[in-house]
């Protein structure tokens, strides 16, 4: 047993536990507070992958902006415990049920079928200079660059939207 | 060295976990971080694939991935805020019908 792999298995296991934690903590805050230590997680894969900058990403646009978004939500409706509805009683067996199914076949499908003998070692140095960054904007920049213009016009598309979708409208109802 | 199955394997974990999220949980609020654990499953796979074939390919897509989630997220909380604004209530059960 190598030291990669010692790093990836407690990784992970801090991972599915965070996971875990998000889905069954009864107060919201908490479920997103568990989110944030799983986005971090996965960023830190991300360094053992060799992707770097995919790394800061994560750490600034998901664990920061999008998650500090969900706390202001959760905070500004109160929606912390929300009191539980007549929901059907069949329905959490049942979605417990399919969700083993599909990580059962999931899982012998990679194993079985789509095994791979590919390994992946943990990045030197090398890589985590500004070569790499400068390689991945000119690849950014001149092979997707028709994407990522549709990607920004997305985004506005999507500022513009939020705007309008919580505007009070002029003596209408509020 | 790890082999590259165990971050698929790990990503088809999460990606499971965020689907019984969406399936249990009554919570809006809870549907939509579980929706974002299983965006971050499949980003996971994209960084394991690129790192493995050596190309920046699945890095820039996990960055488009990245930028719809934002996009997503901002439209996805305004609606839920005026549905609150209107109904004083968010619990996904009582959302059943189209006409505010």
């Amino acid at each position: 047993m190598n030291s990669d792999l010692i790093v990836f298995l407690v990784l992970s296991l801090v991972a599915i536990s965070s996971a875990l934690g998000m889905l069954f903590s009864r107060n919201a805050v908490y479920s997103a507070l568990f989110l944030v230590l799983n986005f971090i997680t996965v960023a830190v894969f991300y360094l053992l992958l060799g992707a770097p900058f995919i790394a800061m990403s994560q750490i600034t646009v998901y664990a920061g902006a999008i998650m500090v978004l969900f706390l202001f939500v959760i905070m500004l409706l109160g929606a912390e415990n929300l009191a539980p509805g007549n929901s059907l009683p069949w329905q959490k067996p049942l979605a417990g049920l399919l969700s083993t199914i599909l990580a059962v076949e999931a899982i012998y499908i990679l194993f079985s079928r789509a095994r791979s003998d590919a390994v992946i070692t943990a990045p030197d140095a090398s890589l985590n200079t500004m070569e790499s960054l400068r390689e991945m904007a000119m690849t950014l920049f001149s092979d997707y660059l028709l994407p990522f213009e549709v990607t920004s016009i997305l985004l506005l598309v999507a500022m513009v939207g939020a705007i309008i979708l919580t505007r009070r409208e002029k003596g209408g109802q509020s | 060295m790890v082999p590259v199955d165990y971050y698929i394997a790990l990503s088809a974990i999460l990606f499971v976990l965020g689907t019984l999220g969406v399936l249990t949980r009554r919570n809006p609020l809870i549907i939509f971080m579980s929706i974002e654990l299983m965006l971050n499953a499949a980003n996971l796979a994209f960084v394991a694939f690129s790192s493995v074939y050596q190309t920046f390919n699945g890095q820039i897509f996990v960055f488009f991935v990245i930028a719809v989630a934002a996009a997503e997220v901002a439209v996805g909380l305004a609606l839920i805020v005026e549905i609150f604004k209107s109904r004083r209530n968010i619990n996904i059960d009582e959302l059943n019908s189209l006409k505010g």
